[in-house]
């Protein structure tokens, strides 16, 4: 028999101290207090690397970051990894030279992306150094930990702990 | 008249924001800059005021690839003015947690940034698809640089574990026992690596480099040694100011560095090289003989192969300091700030960094300087630039943009670390 996959993964992204950057690490910490004991919660900076190393074991991840597209800021972006490929504004924000967006292609092209992978981009308004979201990235974060926890009730896989 | 313009708006695969900007009439170059365009950071200046024992985690900040580099030369200039030296197992532990740096630097910018430039992939995406064992090769090299962080830093981005003086927790023998075997395999992927880049296409392209580099009696010089250069430069880190100038350039958000002598100078692997070689390990030197390189290389395309050797040497070196670790029994010395001006030099992977700071006698920084490996390289790179497009002005318009993004590329930029810093023009008229 192979080896059990650890389950669901969440993962919030982003810096707490560039504003609406850190609407991942937001919405990450309101869904542990919220999602089923099995599903593990991370907060990580965007760094490729040790997000491929975070999700290799996971069955479905579910990955919560601020994008900057142009659109409305609050505006939430859902992205099934498997059947697009990551738009390029979605690899913007990273301070790293492999962000988040490049981490998932690469996976993609390693063979080695988790058999489900939903991404959620939050439009932010503003990335400037400090710390707050700004009005429109916070009224989108519970919309955000709904959204989630609607996928976590519609997940089959789920329904058993 | 023909005349052209290379221009480069955003420089790929360089960490930071930076941008090329090439004027070309009548078949010659007249104009090269290189431009630093992210923000000033104003680290120097929200350093003073803060006290001595702040410097190391402040300055880590500069820098999410190199933090150790800064705490390093930061904690190392302090205990220089404090007249306190760290010694024994907790220079080895500083040492170590350095060669973790070194490798998770240098894998991530050979396999994923420098190598898709020799093997015309436009990045380590595309790459992947053709070379999948190579790329991942390169990740877990990586991953193992980033444990060493993550256990003798507490993390792998921004570590907390350094101090001035030594450490705040130091690991037991047992904990890093498990990093023989990993390091093991690391070394032999590093020797992999250093063979596979070997057999890359380079450009014919030597340069007549000023190399400066660390250098230190008993080892291949990482964390400390005297300042030393192939052209007689030999001082002491006090002296750095009298030697080294740092110039405001008007088109760039990098200060320029020069030797007050004889202009641009190299920092870096080839620098740290071609001064240092004869302390590598025996099995480092036999690789890089065996790769092609003689003791000294001055052709920065090789910059690459170099990498691999200081991987092969960071993997060989840390199996040797974990073989002889005992643990200490303290995590620290004691410090007792005095007034007094502190200079301290590390070997970031990009190559050397100075900090300088004056403290009062309470331990209060007054003033700081921090010179990063990426300004001391800029002049150097605009240098080379002005060298190689005469010899390749007939390449294609898209060819020689990204020959020209390559010969930048050589240098690893950290465009974050040297603001106070790619995008690339190319103008023909």
């Amino acid at each position: 028999m192979p080896p059990a996959k650890s389950g669901t993964l969440i993962i919030g992204l982003g810096n707490q101290y560039r504003r609406d950057d850190a609407v991942g690490l937001t919405v990450a910490r309101y869904l542990k207090e919220q999602v089923p004991k099995h599903v593990r919660v991370l907060e990580a900076s965007s760094e490729g690397a040790s997000l491929m190393e975070s999700w290799k074991d996971a069955d479905a991840v579910i990955l919560i970051d601020a994008v900057h597209s142009g659109a409305e800021p609050g505006t939430l972006h859902r992205l099934d990894a498997h059947t697009q490929p990551m738009p390029s504004e979605f690899s913007h924000c990273s301070t790293h030279a492999f962000s988040a967006a490049e981490a998932i292609e690469l996976a993609r092209a390693l063979g080695q992306l988790p058999p489900r992978l939903v991404v959620y981009g939050v439009e932010g308004k503003t990335f400037e150094s400090g710390l707050g979201l700004s009005l429109e990235v916070e009224k989108a974060v519970q919309k955000v930990v709904e959204r989630v926890l609607g996928d976590l009730r519609c997940d089959p896989d789920d329904t058993e702990s | 008249m023909k005349s052209r313009t290379i221009k480069v708006d955003y420089l790929a695969r360089v960490e930071g924001e930076g941008a090329l900007h090439v004027k070309i009439s009548n078949n010659t170059v007249t104009d090269v800059k290189f431009k630093i365009w992210e923000p000033p950071r104003l680290f120097e200046a929200f350093l003073r005021g803060r006290n001595y024992s702040e410097a190391p985690d402040i300055t880590a900040r500069i820098c999410g690839i190199c933090p150790i580099a800064y705490q390093m030369a930061a904690a190392q200039a302090m205990e220089d003015a404090f007249g306190v030296t760290v010694d024994g197992q907790l220079r080895a532990l500083r040492r170590l947690i350095f060669c973790g740096e070194w490798i998770e630097s240098h894998a991530l910018h050979v396999y994923l940034l420098h190598a898709p430039d020799f093997l015309g992939y436009e990045d380590a995406i595309q790459m992947a698809k053709d070379h999948p064992d190579i790329v991942q090769q390169g990740l877990q090299l990586k991953k193992i640089g980033n444990e060493l962080m993550i256990l003798l830093g507490g993390r792998e981005i921004h570590p907390i574990n350094l101090r001035v003086g030594g450490f705040y927790r130091v690991p037991t023998k047992q904990e890093l026992a498990p990093f023989i075997d990993k390091l093991k395999w690391a070394r032999d992927a590093a020797l992999e690596t250093v063979r596979w880049t070997a057999t890359l296409p380079f450009p014919d392209f030597e340069q007549d480099y000023e190399f400066v580099a660390l250098r230190h009696p008993d080892e291949y010089a990482i964390t400390e040694g005297r300042l030393v250069s192939n052209k007689g430069l030999d001082i002491a880190v006090r002296e750095y100011d009298d030697h080294f100038a740092e110039e405001h350039v008007p088109y760039t958000n990098a200060l320029h560095s020069v030797l007050k002598e004889r202009g641009a100078y190299l920092v870096g692997p080839l620098a740290r090289y071609s001064v240092n070689f004869d302390k590598l390990s025996p099995l480092a030197r036999e690789a890089a003989g065996d790769a092609g390189l003689g003791p000294v290389c001055r052709n920065p395309f090789k910059s690459i192969v170099v990498r691999s050797v200081e991987t092969l040497y960071a993997c060989d070196e840390s199996l040797r300091l974990i073989d002889e670790y005992e643990m200490p029994e303290k995590p620290a010395v004691e410090v007792d700030p005095r007034a007094a001006t502190a200079c301290g030099c590390s070997e970031a992977p990009r190559g050397t960094l100075y900090h300088r700071y004056r403290v009062d006698d309470q331990g209060v920084i007054l003033d700081a300087k921090i010179v990063a490996p990426t300004s001391q390289n800029q002049k150097r790179i605009e240098s080379d630039l002005w060298q190689f497009i005469p010899k390749h002005m007939d390449l294609p318009p898209d060819q020689l943009t990204w020959r020209c993004e390559q010969a930048i590329r050589n240098y690893d930029p950290c465009i974050s670390c040297a603001t106070h810093f790619l995008k690339l023009h190319i103008e023909r008229d």
